[in-house]
């Protein structure tokens, strides 16, 4: 038998290989050029000004102390903004310098331009606010009471959604509730935000920017400094990693304004506080569930109220809380549901994406419930997810039906087979406390915990998902070349090693060289919805196949074949094809989301063993086990690096992360005070990359960056609570509530809403 | 402004810094290594990894004044111009590096690390990496690229 796959002419590092990064050599180096490491010898730097307010309105602005300040070249505020403008993802519902009011504290309200760093802060330092502070409304419950302070004009709710699926009263003779809570979680991506913004001789302007969707970014930019959109250009700079809280426009009108003003570059970058400032967070959520089932465990019914707290500006809430509502039973058959979801707009910092986007909060609860309705039923938690799991075919709550995906039971059988890690060790670094020394294992108990989880890839209910990509195929010195070139965001996921292996797949030459993510090109949609393989592959994908069709037609001309004709002979002219690549349409929103309103859905199961200290309530997460259907590993070291990163972020939300935000005010912007799981916290993870591929995707490959994120939180939790007998409804779990000084569940002031109904009827409890 | 004389990456070099500025700043703001990284500026993070005086030290937290006199060693002193150092080798080979912002902390600290211990286990690599945050990886690849280094630089 001979192998193709031997010869000499075999193209390295194509699908399904496990190919290294081409920006991992100089990222290694320390040469790889991160916004904030931007540089231009006569750059100005830029800073801003926050508002230490939650609620207040502004009296005056007085800078005039500030201008005067030597090597200060601009202070800017509202009134040097086009009058109106407002910036906002879904909405644009926020100035871009707060006019007369700040509706969240970090609030920007003026912004600086001077020769260092030193000297902008003491310009921020020298200017004069005057404010009137105002109530602030910071529960997103009492942000919906018809007498709530209103954080703009009209009422508090952002967007609601209402599920509505089969019979909304349906009975059960098995019924369980629960309430809980998902604290406000942070990105945290390593890289601060950072931008140059380079005045151009034609009058506009080109900002080099980490950010996750360059065109999305300059729609918002051009209105709000005053330029039409042919003027303002946007070079993607390197993305020290972002999950969501580059989705927003941070820093990029105001650097700008700022070079603009100046006609000098200017450079921003964020310090690590300012980051927790200026960024939005992942929306902290509310949810009261009710769940029927029969005897056996067989879903009946899923009753849900989830409250959103959107904090004082959109940006993405409205799809965050269509995600929330649609997911909110999980990926489970249940024939009724009946579930509202509302995004509230209180005084507290604004939320936004986060890596699982609505589908985080929501499977905290309903994993929670699932177990609490298997101890109902006398079942195990395995069994209970393995008999109402969604099969191919089988209809969502919003009655689309599951296609291109593995069958739940199917994830859950592969994680319950998983090895279990050996016996609890003896040396206290492995233990809870690690390094702390606190316990050589006497109140340590052991708990084993399991979860699924499910959300969309792309873009859904409408929305008009494409992504652009230029391939051209030339030859030069070094011999045959292709040159891929997108919009597409590199964030750390892997996207330039995708469209590397893609180009040499389809094209079949092995050298093949990226450009520089700008929006000379038409757009790539965001780097986020888990969508860039499916899109920016797809169009990469179609674009290499017209060029290769183009090579089998020159060869032809020759005579020939692609087999017996070197390539290089068959490039005396460049090929250079440009395709814009659409997902097959979604269904728009219907007033009860019963409609197709996705692409797909993402599948991936969870099993997490942990050691509790009952003695200090610390916990040690020993190991978790995943399986996960990817659809086509197309780089599986890469996929294994995307669900290892996700488990890390949702183990931080288990028992380690959370931005604590009282009275509207931040209290632990700092890494020392925000706690981001380390190598000592971060478990060994078993992987079980499933491929079932999806008929529409490229090569059968969904997204794989949020599945991760979503189903690990709550097995970890699960795993807790069958260690301590705790309860344990709010998250993150702190030493308090597994030690029960706290009893374990929502912190916020305690509310009674009947499952299902609107919350806007809710009591104090 | 203070008089600063620093040998970085075996190079004398002279600069000046404000009082209280940190050797990060120098390093990326005054001499042109922006290799180390500005993700805390408190000492929690370890991206801003160098070595002063042969020991590993987070150069946010260190004085430039501090460092005055002193020997600096930086991310891009690893290495040559055509080959990686081993370490950085097996970073981008195990899948180590996602948006890389923490990996010339990683890189530096591994370095530090396996230069006193050849053979680090498990649990003595978590131990000396738990001051580098990492926010893409998980880690996972992280060990493993620890332990391909040490076999390629210590193994027959």
């Amino acid at each position: 038998m001979t192998s193709t796959l031997s010869t000499p002419t075999r193209v390295r590092g194509v699908v399904g290989e496990s190919t290294p990064r081409p920006d991992g050599v100089p990222k290694v180096k320390g040469e790889f050029a991160y916004a904030s490491d931007l540089w231009r010898d006569d750059m100005l730097h830029g800073a801003t000004l926050r508002s230490p307010h939650p609620h207040a309105r502004i009296l005056g602005i007085d800078t005039s102390q500030a201008l005067t300040i030597a090597g200060v070249h601009a202070v800017l505020t509202a009134a040097d903004v086009p009058a109106g403008a407002r910036f906002g993802l879904m909405r644009r519902d926020q100035p871009p310098l707060a006019t007369d009011r700040v509706r969240f504290a970090g609030e920007a309200i003026a912004i600086v331009a001077a020769d260092d760093i030193d000297r902008a802060r003491e310009a921020l330092r020298a200017i004069r606010v005057e404010y009137e502070p105002l109530p602030a409304v910071t529960d997103p419950i009492a942000a919906l009471a018809p007498e709530a302070v209103l954080v703009h004009d009209g009422e508090n709710v952002i967007d609601e959604v209402q599920v509505l699926h089969g019979d909304a009263r349906a009975v059960a003779p098995v019924v369980v509730t629960g309430e809980y809570e998902v604290g406000m979680q942070d990105q945290a991506a390593l890289g601060p935000e950072a931008g140059l913004a380079v005045p151009d001789d034609d009058g506009g302007v080109t900002l080099h920017v980490a950010t996750q969707w360059l065109h999305e970014d300059l729609g918002q930019i051009a209105p709000c400094i005053g330029l039409p959109m042919e003027k303002v250009r946007l070079v993607l700079a390197g993305v020290g990693g972002a999950f969501g809280a580059r989705e927003d426009v941070t820093l990029q009108i105001h650097a700008c304004l700022l070079a603009l003003r100046t006609g000098r570059a200017v450079r921003m970058t964020y310090g690590r506080e300012e980051s927790f400032y200026g960024h939005v967070h992942r929306h902290p959520a509310r949810l009261f569930y009710e769940h029927g089932a029969r005897p056996d465990g067989t879903l009946v019914y899923v009753r849900a109220t989830i409250v959103l707290d959107g904090g004082a500006y959109a940006s993405s809430s409205p799809a965050v809380v269509a995600n929330a509502g649609c997911f909110a039973a999980g990926p489970y058959r249940v024939e009724n549901a009946l579930v509202r979801c509302v995004g509230a707009y209180t005084n507290n910092p604004p939320t936004g994406a986060m890596r699982g986007f609505g589908a985080v909060q929501s499977c905290f609860a309903y994993e929670a419930q699932m177990d609490r309705l298997a101890a109902a039923c006398g079942i195990d938690p395995v069994a209970i997810r393995a008999r109402n799991g969604l099969v191919e075919g089988d209809r969502v709550i919003t009655d689309q039906p599951l296609i291109g995906s593995a069958p739940v039971a199917e994830l859950v059988a592969r994680i319950a087979a998983a090895p279990l890690p050996a016996e609890r060790s003896s040396d206290p670094l492995e233990l809870p406390g690690g390094a702390g020394n606190l316990t050589h294992g006497e109140d340590v108990v052991r708990g084993v915990g399991y979860a699924v989880g499910f959300k969309n890839v792309c873009y859904s209910q409408g929305f008009d998902d494409f992504a652009t990509a230029r391939v051209r195929v030339l030859r030069d010195e070094d011999g045959p070349v292709v040159r891929v070139h997108t919009a597409a965001a590199e964030v750390g996921q892997g996207l330039v090693t995708i469209c590397q292996q893609i180009a040499r797949t389809e094209v079949g030459i092995e050298r093949v060289e990226l450009d520089r993510a700008d929006t000379s090109i038409g757009s790539a949609g965001s780097s986020s919805a888990s969508r860039q393989t499916w899109m920016t592959g797809g169009a990469v994908q179609a674009a290499c196949r017209e060029a290769r069709a183009e090579l089998e037609a020159r060869a032809a001309g020759h005579g020939g074949t692609l087999g017996t004709i070197d390539i290089q002979d068959l490039l005396e002219a460049p090929i250079d094809r440009t395709v814009t690549h659409r997902h097959r349409p979604t269904e728009e929103r219907t007033t009860y989301m019963q409609d197709h309103g996705h692409v797909a859905f993402l599948l991936a199961a969870h099993r997490a063993v942990v050691d509790v200290d009952t003695g200090t309530g610390l916990v040690k997460v020993v190991q978790v086990a995943t399986a996960q259907d990817v659809g086509k590993a197309i780089n599986p070291l890469a996929v294994i690096g995307q669900i290892e990163g996700g488990i890390a972020q949702g183990l931080g939300l288990a028992v380690m992360e959370e931005l604590v935000v009282r009275d509207g005010l931040v209290h632990n912007a700092s890494f020392t005070d925000y706690l981001l799981p380390t190598i000592l916290d971060m478990p060994p993870v078993l992987a079980d990359l499933v491929e079932h591929p999806h008929p529409d995707a490229p090569y059968g490959a969904k997204g794989v960056g949020e599945p991760p994120a979503i189903s690990s939180t709550p097995a970890i939790v699960a795993a807790i609570r069958s260690a301590t007998g705790r309860a344990l409804s709010r998250v993150p779990v702190r030493p308090d509530d597994i030690l029960g000084l706290s009893d374990g569940g929502p912190s916020a002031a305690a509310w009674r809403i009947v499952p299902g109904e609107d919350p806007r009827k809710a009591v104090r409890a | 402004m203070n008089e600063l004389r620093l040998v970085v990456n075996g190079v004398e070099r002279r600069t000046e810094a404000r009082d209280g500025e940190s050797l990060m700043t120098v390093l990326r703001e005054r001499l042109a290594l922006p290799g180390s990284k500005n993700a805390c500026e408190q000492g929690e993070c370890g991206s801003c990894s160098v070595l002063l005086d042969d020991a590993l030290v987070c150069s946010c937290l260190v004085l430039a004044a501090a460092a005055h006199g002193r020997d600096v060693r930086t991310v891009e002193s690893l290495g040559s111009a055509g080959e990686l150092h081993p370490v950085q080798r097996a970073f981008v080979e195990a899948g180590a590096v996602q948006c890389g912002f923490c990996t010339p902390g990683l890189v530096v600290a591994t370095v530090a690390l396996l230069r006193d211990n050849p053979e680090p286990t498990d649990i003595e690599i978590r131990e000396a990496l738990s001051g580098n945050l990492c926010r893409c990886t998980g880690y996972g690849t992280i060990l493993e690229a620890v332990h391909r280094a040490a076999r390629e630089m210590y193994a027959g």
